[in-house]
């Protein structure tokens, strides 16, 4: 899904825990997540810091639209 | 000569263990066999015995890999087996993985003979065919029987040392080796014999198969995030509560769309996950923790992006077909292209 995105035209970051599968499948910008079953959360946080962890990985998710690649690229 | 000893890698599920809610199972090693193991021993006979069994949780496996492998490697150390054997996973994307990464470590850090089955677009099949020997299974666990059948004897011939013939003869995926050998009739016979059987629309292998890249160029970065329109998507399955479009829980046949105007937060009594093929437990209490709406909702107010798309899109990624997906996406990215979205945030589970 992420390289028909991709080849549409529409710059798309991928944000997902297994990286390896991504780079596989052939995204270009990745931002690495938490865990399989809460990607952008954390249930053993309290609520307030859940979201936060949450906005950080959204920001860095954005910063990678943000940024040129030339190549496949995880965003740590 | 003595039997031969083999160590069996398996995941929570064909242990018995349990499904998803228990995909965070450390490894665990156990004597003798344990679930699929059986099938093996009776295709064996007296030639060959599984002496242990490591289980592992998929998505321990994956969230730890290096912890994860290291333990694995140090059990089967202990059995001092001849072969090592993971799997099959069929089409189980986490557990492909799983078998594929330490079957490849298992080859390296112990210099052993290694075999491993899975779904030929299982995304463990892309990253090992070419490491360690991989044979191509059917897409589910009905195909046990049929994965045993082509496993056992290649394990066997594997653990002897035997010389393993060509990918087509032995049932494993090609792994990009080739081997010199002598045709019996020169190239240009051969060729003449395909074009004629092509001309008659008959059915003829090719001597050889063009590589299938597909690779997609990157595009040039968002200039101006502030007032860039923003689009959610997810392979998660986040669906609104009741999943009104039934979309399926694995091999998802179709892809929802869904008005998030006005929504600011997903919560347990609105929106939940269809997706079959993780815990849903975290999804369903708060769906954000997969589709980040609320997080973009505040972004939005802040003036740190233009605006969260109205849309988001959203399908079951287990075992989906790649065919499907790809024919999902080509169909949404033109909607998302003539709605102005300047760019995607696609979350995977």
């Amino acid at each position: 899904m992420v390289k028909e995105i991709e080849r549409a035209g529409i710059p798309v970051v991928h944000v997902c825990t297994v990286t390896p599968i991504s780079m596989t499948v052939g995204a270009n910008r990745i931002v690495p997540a938490v865990a399989i079953p809460h990607p952008l959360g954390n249930p053993a946080l309290p609520a307030n810091e859940e979201k936060a962890l949450r906005r950080n990985i959204v920001e860095k998710a954005l910063k990678a639209l943000e940024t040129e690649v030339s190549e496949q690229t995880i965003f740590e | 000569m003595s039997k031969i000893k083999i160590v069996h890698y398996i995941n929570q599920f064909f242990a018995q263990i349990g499904g998803e809610e228990m995909a965070d199972y450390k490894p665990e090693v156990r004597e003798g066999i344990v679930g699929p193991g059986a099938a093996f021993m009776a295709a064996f006979g007296d030639e060959a015995e599984i002496v242990a069994t490591v289980i592992c949780g998929d998505s321990y496996f994956n969230e730890n890999v290096e912890e994860a492998k290291k333990t694995v490697i140090d059990m089967v150390k202990k059995y001092n087996p001849d072969l090592f054997i993971a799997g099959p996973a069929f089409n189980a994307g986490r557990y492909g993985v799983a078998c594929g990464t330490i079957a490849d470590a298992v080859k390296t850090e112990l210099g052993i003979p290694v075999l491993t089955g899975m779904y030929e677009e299982n995304p463990g099949a892309d990253m090992f065919k070419a490491k360690v020997y991989m044979v191509a299974t059917k897409n589910s666990a009905a195909g046990m029987r049929d994965a045993v059948g082509k496993m056992a004897p290649l394990a066997l011939k594997l653990a002897r040392k035997e010389k393993i013939g060509a990918s087509c003869e032995e049932g494993y995926m090609p792994n990009g080796i080739r081997v010199n050998f002598f045709e019996e009739k020169r190239g240009s016979a051969r060729a003449v014999d395909m074009l004629l059987k092509k001309l008659a629309g008959k059915p003829f292998t090719t001597e050889f198969p063009m590589p299938a890249f597909d690779r997609v160029a990157p595009n040039p970065a968002v200039k101006d995030m502030a007032h860039a329109k923003v689009a959610l998507v997810t392979s998660g399955g986040i669906v609104p509560k009741g999943n009104p479009d039934h979309i399926e829980s694995s091999s998802a046949s179709h892809y929802g769309k869904y008005d998030i105007e006005g929504v600011m937060d997903l919560t347990a009594e609105t929106y939940e996950t269809a997706h079959g093929g993780y815990d849903p437990v975290y999804a369903n209490e708060d769906s954000d923790r997969v589709l980040p709406v609320d997080v973009l909702r505040d972004m939005e107010k802040e003036g740190k992006i233009g605006s969260l798309h109205r849309y988001f899109y959203t399908t079951v990624g287990n075992g989906t077909a790649v065919k499907s997906a790809k024919a999902f996406a080509a169909e949404y990215a033109q909607e998302l292209k003539a709605d102005g979205v300047d760019c995607v945030i696609l979350t995977s589970t």
